[in-house]
């Protein structure tokens, strides 16, 4: 059937994101706003910008990947289409795989590819950019992975925005711990491909782990 | 030999919060049957259409597809069911055409699909956004599934909410075609049926939902 | 199904009914081990044992600060396995033990935050330092909470225990994956006195009454527990006839106090 599994379900959710291009770009144009306030926020002065920068990138990040998540079942649990989802003959942690890659390929990607202008903006040094890539592409999908199973458990409740940030945020802890770690040691010159693999490890287990808690969830939380 | 039926539902029993919500239910549905369930306001059509749909999990007794507990037979009989419940499942952001093909078997041709708006009366508005359609077009868009659909067994709820008599007339045709290709219905609706052989199910709200108020 | 007879014992002692009446015979025996226990351990801890060599007397909070860390995270896990049982067997005495389990773990959790600051000012100078250990008790709060405001924002009791159960399932596969991050990222703390592969790092003379308290934390958490279950029973069974029992007869023997 054309409505069952990984391809389908990932196809539909780009082609809605794409019906919507100005929500979808909101993650986007947060994470742009927010590295403004930065330097008004505390200096302008490059050093400190350059020390800053980093660990700033990727709390910006996080934040622009959760404010995106709540809306990842929220449409789906309102219109039916979710219990669609849940009786169709397939397993359910294909559809919940395709519409987390599907978040993350308008999400993550999207804060990946503009980082090296906001790397920029706050003074990174240059060595850094490419670990920074690689660290938030790594690292935003393991986000968008956690933060769908924080989705999956507040999908009935109205006002579950702030519900699903306090609920996410502990997990969130040890991808930026190492994400930010890797743009970290590569501007003190050390070999920043250790905390990348640790996050790529991070990602491996998401990959296989949270789609059941999603699935879990989806099927028993959604009948409220 | 008594032939097995094709569907069976055997004293199901569905409890939420400590509450059980209807009195034992148990029916048998053979090909080209039509279950019409009744019952008051809140006494749990719904309920028992979604557990049919194993959206939900009984508390206890069995439903058996040909013989076969479905927990058993899992994607052979989600394969075979078609289930329109209250929400349409129409994206909104999607035209009719894109929202039905999603909805239809992946053997669907383009002239299939306007075919089926056009029956339901969507003729001219296949490539119109749905958020540009009423509520009462959204939900068009949904039974014309029916006309694409090649599942055998069909859970309607309220299917006719929202529809005018033409449109009731023209489903209810679909209906019966369906029937006699070997098919089986079971919807909960208000409306009586201008089919024959239509069999009645009266649901019973538990006992225990008297004490609740 | 069949098997269910075979667990008559199991499902026996999933009974709401059963697990009030039998903790009712143990509740007096309880409440006296853990006082008896709790004074001792303290006395002896914070009046009797040696002086720390560097640290002086300030060093006395540990007597609480350690058992308390090791509760607030052996809580969570018993919390999450709880949750599990509820969610593959279904049992609602588990959910109930669950929900009671988080708002004891929050409060040992900020208890440990607490004494934690406390022991910190005289020694390093600051109440709160960002180290490994107390950053993730911190986080462990924060899990804590997560599954208290998840439990309370769904108005089904049942939806609400799954989806807690499930959250406190995913924290505690990730309570280690954050220990080890925290810890990664500084390592300041003092190295963890008890080791239990090892010989504890601590003089004997200070070890024993720390090893008293944690058996008196364990009874004090023992206790709390089985105490907000049982108000969490009566609370979710108020309707069935054995409780309303329970109140006629509470209400007769106070009437009979009074008059």
């Amino acid at each position: 059937m054309s409505n069952v599994g990984f391809t389908a379900y990932l196809k539909r959710d780009l082609l809605l994101s794409y019906r919507r291009l100005g929500e979808a770009a909101s993650p986007l144009m947060f994470f742009l706003l927010v590295s403004i306030l930065i330097p008004l926020g505390v200096s302008p002065d490059p050093g400190r910008l350059a020390e800053l920068a980093p660990g700033m990138i990727w709390v910006m990040a996080l934040l622009a990947t959760l404010l995106s998540t709540e809306g990842l079942f929220a449409t789906d649990h309102q219109d039916g289409s979710l219990e669609q989802m849940l009786i169709a003959p397939q397993l359910l942690a294909l559809p919940v795989l395709g519409k987390v890659t599907a978040h993350w390929l308008m999400t993550g990607l999207p804060l990946t590819l503009v980082s090296p202008l906001i790397g920029l903006m706050l003074s990174l040094p240059s060595v850094a950019v490419v670990p920074m890539m690689a660290s938030l592409a790594v690292g935003t999908a393991c986000l968008s992975l956690i933060g769908a199973v924080g989705a999956a458990l507040t999908v009935s409740l109205r006002k579950g925005g702030l519900l699903l940030s306090i609920l996410v945020i502990p997990l969130y802890i040890p991808v930026i711990i190492f994400g930010s770690a890797a743009v970290q040691t590569a501007v003190d010159g050390f070999n920043w491909l250790g905390p990348l693999a640790i996050l790529a490890a991070m990602l491996c287990a998401a990959i296989a782990l949270c789609p059941l808690a999603i699935a879990g969830a989806l099927r028993l939380v959604s009948s409220n | 030999m008594p032939k097995t039926p094709l569907l069976s539902v055997d004293r199901l029993v569905f409890e939420r919060d400590d509450c059980n919500i209807f009195e034992p239910v148990s029916f048998n549905i053979e090909a080209g049957d039509i279950v019409q369930i009744e019952g008051p306001n809140g006494a749990g059509k719904t309920t028992l259409i979604r557990l049919l749909t194993s959206a939900l999990q009984p508390t206890s007794g069995s439903i058996l597809f040909s013989g076969d507990n479905i927990a058993d037979c899992h994607y052979e009989y989600l394969a075979s069911i078609l289930y329109i419940g209250h929400q349409p499942a129409v994206k909104m952001t999607l035209s009719a055409e894109e929202n039905l093909r999603w909805m239809s078997p992946a053997t669907t041709t383009a002239s299939e699909i306007d075919a089926a708006l056009a029956e339901v009366g969507l003729r001219g508005y296949e490539d119109v956004p749905c958020y540009s359609l009423s509520a009462g077009q959204h939900r068009r868009v949904a039974l014309a599934r029916l006309f694409t659909t090649g599942s055998k067994i069909w859970y309607l709820d309220e299917p006719f909410t929202a529809i005018d008599k033409q449109g009731v007339g023209i489903l209810q045709a679909r209906m019966g075609s369906h029937l006699a290709a070997g098919g089986c219905i079971l919807l909960s609706t208000h409306q009586d049926l201008a089919m024959d052989k239509v069999r009645k199910y009266n649901i019973e709200p538990h006992s225990d939902r008297e004490q609740q108020q | 199904m069949a098997s269910n007879r075979h667990w008559t014992w199991f499902y026996r002692l999933g009974s709401p009914r059963w697990f009030y009446e039998t903790t009712g015979r143990w509740l007096p025996w309880l409440w006296t081990l853990t006082l008896v226990l709790l004074t001792a351990g303290l006395v002896w801890g914070l009046g009797y044992a040696p002086q720390d060599a560097k640290q002086g007397n300030s060093f006395r909070i540990i007597y609480l600060h350690v058992p308390v860390s090791f509760l607030a995270l052996a809580g969570y896990y018993l919390m999450a396995i709880a949750g599990a049982i509820g969610l593959i067997w279904k049992m609602k005495l588990s959910y109930m033990v669950m929900k009671s389990a988080a708002p004891i773990g929050a409060a040992l959790t900020f208890l440990a935050l607490f004494t934690g600051a406390v022991w910190g000012k005289p020694t390093w100078g600051t109440y709160w330092v960002w180290d490994a250990r107390i950053t993730s008790m911190l986080i462990l709060l924060f899990l804590y909470l997560g599954v208290l405001a998840l439990q309370y924002a769904f108005h089904s009791q049942e939806s609400g225990n799954k989806a807690s159960a499930i959250l406190a399932l995913v924290g505690t596969v990730n309570i280690p994956i954050i220990y080890k991050s925290v810890d990664w990222w500084y390592t300041l703390h003092q190295p963890a006195t008890i080791k239990f592969t090892s010989a504890p790092s601590m003089h004997i003379d200070m070890f024993q009454p720390l090893l008293l308290m944690i058996v008196a934390l364990y009874s004090f958490y023992a206790l709390a527990l089985i105490l907000f279950t049982r108000a969490e029973i009566l609370q979710r069974e108020r309707k069935a006839t054995w409780v309303c029992e329970l109140a006629l007869q509470a209400g007769k023997d106070s009437a009979g106090e009074a008059g």
